[in-house]
């Protein structure tokens, strides 16, 4: 049988949105896929070298659950967003939920390639040294190569 | 039933005990047998899912003390 393959686009740079590349690259890796993500535009945040900075946000994020009902002028307040990724992360380690960074390193273990948008890192001016080692840099045309001949290929 | 080697994937969910359970598999030989117990009750379907694509026979499956027990041979 031949070996399956995955293309995963990363686009969110949110707490949130982090988890599903990374649950389904380390769980297709798992199964002997090979797997591949092209990391681009805020998902270019999940290749720094700390996860720290990645935050979840209760603003503009309706379905998020919430321990009390907040309207959104204090969701805006300074420290707000801090406190919902704080609170977040606890609810996330009590569930036995891997942290991103126990995911992210599970799918370089299991040698699932990351590659960044070459594009994005210089719009945003990026520094190479401030990304993770052992990632690859290229464009559309690297993603469409693998992609072409991948079995399942979803951008989140 | 018999097995080699024991993995606890107790308070760890989705996907930890698909992505730990294949871990624990890596150093044993074919044909030894993999007991995995699980809290996670997405793992009753992911185990089948994970047996099927891998070849890892699921040799048998049940519950103990309110936990989920998986038999796995290592193909």
């Amino acid at each position: 049988m031949a070996t399956k393959k995955m293309a995963l686009i990363a686009t969110k740079g949110t707490l949130d949105m982090a988890y599903p590349p990374f649950i389904l690259a380390s769980t297709a890796a798992a199964l002997g896929w090979d797997v591949q993500i092209f990391f681009t535009f805020y998902g270019l945040q999940l290749l720094r070298k700390s996860l720290d900075s990645i935050k979840i946000s209760p603003l503009a994020n309706p379905a998020m659950p919430m321990p009390v009902p907040m309207p959104v002028f204090v969701q805006m307040l300074p420290g707000m967003e801090s406190m919902a990724t704080m609170m977040m992360k606890d609810k996330m380690k009590k569930k036995g939920v891997a942290s991103l960074q126990e995911l992210r390193d599970i799918c370089l273990e299991s040698d699932v390639k990351f590659v960044a948008c070459q594009m994005t890192v210089d719009l945003f001016d990026f520094q190479n040294s401030e990304f993770i080692d052992g990632i690859e840099y290229g464009g559309a045309a690297t993603f469409m190569k693998f992609a072409g001949e991948s079995d399942v290929c979803l951008f989140i | 039933m018999e097995f080699n080697k024991e993995f606890d994937a107790s308070g760890l969910a989705c996907p930890l005990p698909i992505v730990k359970t294949k871990k624990a598999l890596k150093d044993m030989t074919p044909g030894e047998v993999l007991r995995v117990i699980s809290t996670d009750p997405g793992s009753v379907c992911d185990m089948a899912a994970f047996a099927e694509q891998t070849g890892n026979a699921l040799l048998e499956q049940g519950s103990e003390n309110s936990k989920f027990v998986f038999y796995l041979k290592k193909a």
